[in-house]
């Protein structure tokens, strides 16, 4: 592992990396959305509006794996001191915030024709909701940290809190759930039993968002290096010249 | 080493003159509720519990910003750890004073509290229990976010974005606490967090 956290080395494998991860991503999610949006047959049930899970599903995997992926970049920041770890929990953190955001609106759209209603206080809406915050969090606690200067151990450590506890969270919103209201809806049922013809461009599209994840986590990996270091000349030039 | 930091922690905030602050706010967010949704006794009654729990756990994060961030500026923390004195230590002495400081006061404040919402006795009895298993977690949480926040513009806002989606457990089992089970899972996730929270604490205290 420390082979790659070389900066250097990172940024020539990043290079060539970076426009194979996007156009394979591009390509897997327009194959994905196009078979979803036109080619595939409506639900027998949902009609129409299950297309929306062609969206929402890869948004709420990358939601939830974007926060493992920040949990884990956070340790390995703060075991190992990589500073390419600590710029990777940076680049990963909008991108996995954006793709809640994105589960949550979805789904909420989705909520409307099917449920009646944008939003119940559902255990998993209400799971997916507070992940969000916890992402929130951590950005603001990451800017502003940013702009003090220094290794973000703070921001890393708030990430590891956050996971330790996401569990907690979880069991505890499904104890509340239960608690107040019987679960008239249930979202697994919906995608319990699901036909070929609408799993394909399902799987697809999970590919392509992860693809596009990555490729986007890649993109800001890069402009974060690149800044460091037009930060470092300017420095070293104020210098020369005072 | 553990009584003499808790000892001085507890001096400086029984000296400090905000230390009524906290149950003050604790009342006032109690009496607001009746003008916001109207004076109906029922209705009062039977959100009692979640106002007061949202009340505590406001005033758990009032002080957040005097915690540890003088401590930081003035060199203290730094003079501790010369002397070699473990960090874990220090933050775990200041989860205890803070726990006193804010949760004592606000469970004597809870009857007043409980007479302007109406709550019976019997509710507030467990409610107190509640606020008794659940605070040292609020007090744990509040430690951890003044350490992450501590030299940071504008800490107290930020501090608050942190700790409440991380309360939630506390929050969901305390109002819950009418429920069987509800008063051990509370206990268990005050353990988890009196048992993280100052090596959290003072992983971010800890100088770079």
């Amino acid at each position: 592992m420390h082979r790659y956290a070389n900066p250097t080395r990172f940024l020539k494998i990043a290079r060539v990396a970076t426009p194979i991860v996007a156009l394979l991503g591009l390509a897997l999610t327009a194959a994905g959305l196009w078979i979803g949006l036109f080619a595939s047959p409506p639900d027998y049930q949902q009609g129409e509006s299950v297309r929306i899970m062609y969206v929402h599903v890869p948004a709420a995997w990358l939601g939830a794996g974007g926060y493992m992926s920040l949990a884990i970049a956070s340790a390995t920041a703060l075991i190992w001191r990589h500073p390419l770890a600590t710029i990777a929990a940076r680049a990963i953190a909008p991108a996995g915030a954006a793709f809640t955001a994105i589960c949550l609106v979805s789904g909420s759209l989705w909520g409307k024709p099917t449920w009646g209603t944008y939003w119940v206080w559902d255990a998993r809406l209400t799971s997916m909701l507070v992940l969000l915050f916890l992402y929130l969090g951590y950005l603001a606690l990451s800017a502003s940290e940013a702009e003090k200067g220094g290794e973000q151990r703070g921001a890393a450590i708030l990430a590891l809190v956050g996971v330790i506890n996401l569990p907690i969270i979880k069991y505890s919103v499904e104890w509340w759930n239960t608690l107040h209201q019987g679960s008239s809806i249930s979202v697994a049922n919906a995608s319990s039993k699901i036909a070929p013809e609408l799993l394909t461009p399902l799987l697809l599209s999970v590919a392509g968002f992860s693809f596009l994840f990555g490729a986007i986590v890649l993109m800001r990996m890069r402009a974060m290096l690149a800044w460091a270091r037009v930060d470092a000349r300017s420095r070293r030039m104020a210098e020369a010249l005072a | 080493m553990l009584w003499a930091l808790f000892r001085r922690d507890l001096l400086l905030i029984a000296r400090s003159p905000a230390i009524w602050l906290p149950v003050m706010f604790f009342v006032l967010v109690a009496a607001l509720f009746p003008f916001a949704v109207g004076p109906d006794a029922r209705l009062l009654a039977r959100i009692a519990p979640g106002i007061i729990w949202v009340a505590a756990l406001l005033a758990s994060l009032l002080p957040v910003e005097t915690l540890l961030a003088p401590d930081v500026e003035d060199g203290s923390i730094d003079q501790l750890i010369a002397r070699g004195i473990a960090l874990e230590l220090v933050c775990a002495a200041r989860i205890a004073a803070h726990w006193l400081g804010f949760a004592v006061p606000l469970l004597a404040a809870l009857p007043v509290a409980g007479v302007l919402l109406g709550l019976d006795a019997a509710t507030g009895l467990r409610l107190g229990l509640a606020l008794l298993l659940g605070t040292p977690a609020l007090a744990s949480l509040a430690v951890v976010a003044a350490a992450l926040t501590a030299g940071l513009k504008g800490g107290g806002a930020l501090a608050g974005l942190i700790v409440l989606p991380l309360a939630l457990p506390v929050l969901i089992f305390g109002v819950g606490s009418d429920v069987a089970g509800a008063f051990r899972l509370l206990g268990a996730a005050s353990l988890v967090a009196l048992a993280v929270g100052p090596f959290a604490a003072a992983a971010a205290l800890k100088p770079e």
